[in-house]
């Protein structure tokens, strides 16, 4: 681990942060939640594809064509490492959501029956529920949710008996709303002595915490590159290859085919078998760079950067409490990754978001994708700061001030 | 954008005129901002085409309750079909200074839910008209 960087030193390799917004302010980047900034040499792999060796993949003889199906393929080594997989259970998506709907279709229509349990959670982003939904729908199998309390804390006390009878347990490794981290070394165990085929939504888990799928024993983990300094397009699904092996094709088409007849077709082996028709190869190519640049920084030190963000953050805001400020989930920054969720006295967390702006700051406000979650709680909306590896404590000065701002022009 | 929330608009947000409900609505219509799931329900009463009282109901940010409780005050009085025609002109007239494009859904619910009562059916989105 190389933790000599500072986060000033790391935001000199984002030419965004340096640009200044229209209104002349410098730009605060507090929404990675939705998407991270992308550093230079992300943007370069993919301005050095397309300049330098644009070429489809797995078929050309002639020398771009070689060296592009070599980048690709190395970029899908440098994310089987970055994870601990095997390359062939490395599988290209456009994104989470297609890696959870990829096993919905092709593992799910399959494997589960009417009667069956799916267990999931309450915090869960719609791309953890939706395809849930409508596999319950389409098999006749019925969906339960691990609950969570009000500071968006799992319950883990009734698992057991949640997972009796559940098939899939499918469940997000960091939520998206609030931050928090669910405990996978305690739940996996119980739920492979429960014999459940365990899914772990990683969108928001990969880009902030080590990830190791062969220590956390899941089947399932998947995940996006935008979310983790890659393009956006780019995702990817990790499956167990037994289990893969075992799966029917989810889209059909060219590449992934090893002999076709007119009536018949012979499928290609993993991980080709899953990555129908031409792959979005610049994007994974980005991607395998910005697994790389993580690597380089250490996730040890990343995840240890995001905690101290957010003890500094529940800290330097604590005093607007007493004025109107509400802040949800864990109040301890062990439990979550960097998120801040909140609402600031009746201001509407859209009317704090256009304030911030204006201001430089960006913020995500709504219902963050986890309508459930929201109504469960009763928040209509929430104002959400989310951190990264570029972030840094002037950045939470700078919110802390914004919310200052807020008060004064909502004359709280 | 923060030049839009001037005290007239922070009164209606915090005190918003026509709130609440009729008792015997003639016409009713509800939808939501897609940007954040806000909710705006507006309910007339309207005699002889020409509506007579109006109370609108819901929840969200100061730019959509404000603005549609401006516009329920104008809508008194109206006939139906002048409401029908009405435009995103009468909203930028009422609170227009200052909104974001990003916001300008925010601003026009409360008009397009008002005009989808008076029609019968949903109308369009005022600010891409």
């Amino acid at each position: 681990m190389i933790a000599v960087r500072t986060p000033e030193a790391i935001a000199a390799d984002f030419p965004i942060l340096h640009k200044p917004t229209s209104r002349g302010k410098r730009l605060v980047y507090l929404d990675s939640a939705a998407t991270s900034q992308k550093p230079q040499a992300v943007i370069d792999a993919l301005v050095t594809y397309y300049t330098e060796y644009n070429a489809n993949i797995h078929r050309g003889v002639y020398e771009i064509a070689a060296r592009a199906t070599e980048a690709f393929e190395d970029a899908r080594a440098k994310i089987a490492r970055f994870i601990n997989a095997d390359t062939r259970e490395v599988i290209w998506t456009r994104n989470a959501t297609e890696a959870i709907n990829l096993v919905g279709y092709s593992w799910g229509l399959r494997n589960v029956k009417p009667g069956d349990a799916i267990l999931t959670t309450q915090l869960e982003h719609h791309s953890n529920l939706v395809p849930w939904q409508l596999l319950a729908e389409k098999t006749g199998a019925t969906l339960r949710f691990i609950p969570a309390d009000d500071r968006g804390v799992l319950q883990l006390e009734k698992l057991d008996a949640l997972l009796d009878g559940a098939k899939l347990l499918a469940i997000s490794h960091v939520s998206n709303t609030l931050g928090t981290i669910a405990p996978l070394e305690r739940i996996v165990p119980i739920a492979r002595r429960a014999g459940a085929t365990i899914l772990v939504d990683g969108a928001q888990g990969i880009p902030h915490l080590p990830v190791d799928v062969r220590a956390l024993d899941v089947d399932f983990y998947a995940f996006s590159g935008h979310k983790m300094l890659g393009p956006t397009g780019i995702g990817v699904l990790y499956g167990k290859r037994a289990l893969l092996e075992a799966m029917p094709p989810f889209l059909a088409g060219g590449d992934m085919i090893r002999k076709v007849e007119y009536e018949h077709t012979t499928f290609n082996d993993l991980p080709w078998k899953f990555e129908a028709g031409t792959s979005n190869i610049a994007d994974a190519i980005g991607l395998g760079v910005a697994a790389d640049y993580l690597h380089d920084l250490g996730m040890e030190w990343v995840r240890a950067h995001e905690q101290e963000l957010l003890a500094y953050a529940l800290a330097r805001l604590a005093p607007l409490e007493s004025r109107g400020l509400a802040i949800y989930g864990p109040r301890d920054a062990a439990l979550a990754s960097g998120v801040l969720s909140f609402n600031f006295a009746d201001v509407h967390a859209h009317d704090l978001a256009s304030i911030l702006d204006t201001e430089g700051i960006c913020v995500r406000a709504g219902h963050h994708c986890t309508m459930p979650l929201m109504e469960k709680m009763g928040w209509p909306a929430t104002a959400r700061a989310s951190f990264y590896i570029y972030n840094s404590r002037a950045d939470i000065d700078a919110l802390a001030e914004g919310i200052e701002k807020a008060a004064r022009v909502f004359k709280v | 954008m923060d030049d839009f929330y001037r005290d007239f608009i922070l009164d209606h947000y915090r005190n918003p005129r026509n709130f609440g409900h009729l008792e015997h609505p003639s016409a009713s219509a509800e939808d939501l901002n897609p940007l954040c799931g806000d909710t705006i329900r507006m309910e007339l009463e309207i005699h002889d085409g020409v509506v007579r009282d109006v109370r609108f109901s819901g929840r969200g940010c100061a730019i959509s309750q404000a603005s549609a409780s401006i516009l329920t005050e104008e809508l008194k009085g109206m006939r139906l079909e002048d409401v029908a025609k009405l435009s995103k002109d009468i909203v930028l007239e009422n609170v227009g200074i200052g909104i974001s494009p990003t916001r300008m859904k925010c601003a026009t619910l409360g008009l397009r839910v008002a005009k989808s009562a008076a029609i019968g059916e949903i109308a369009g989105w005022p600010d891409e008209e």
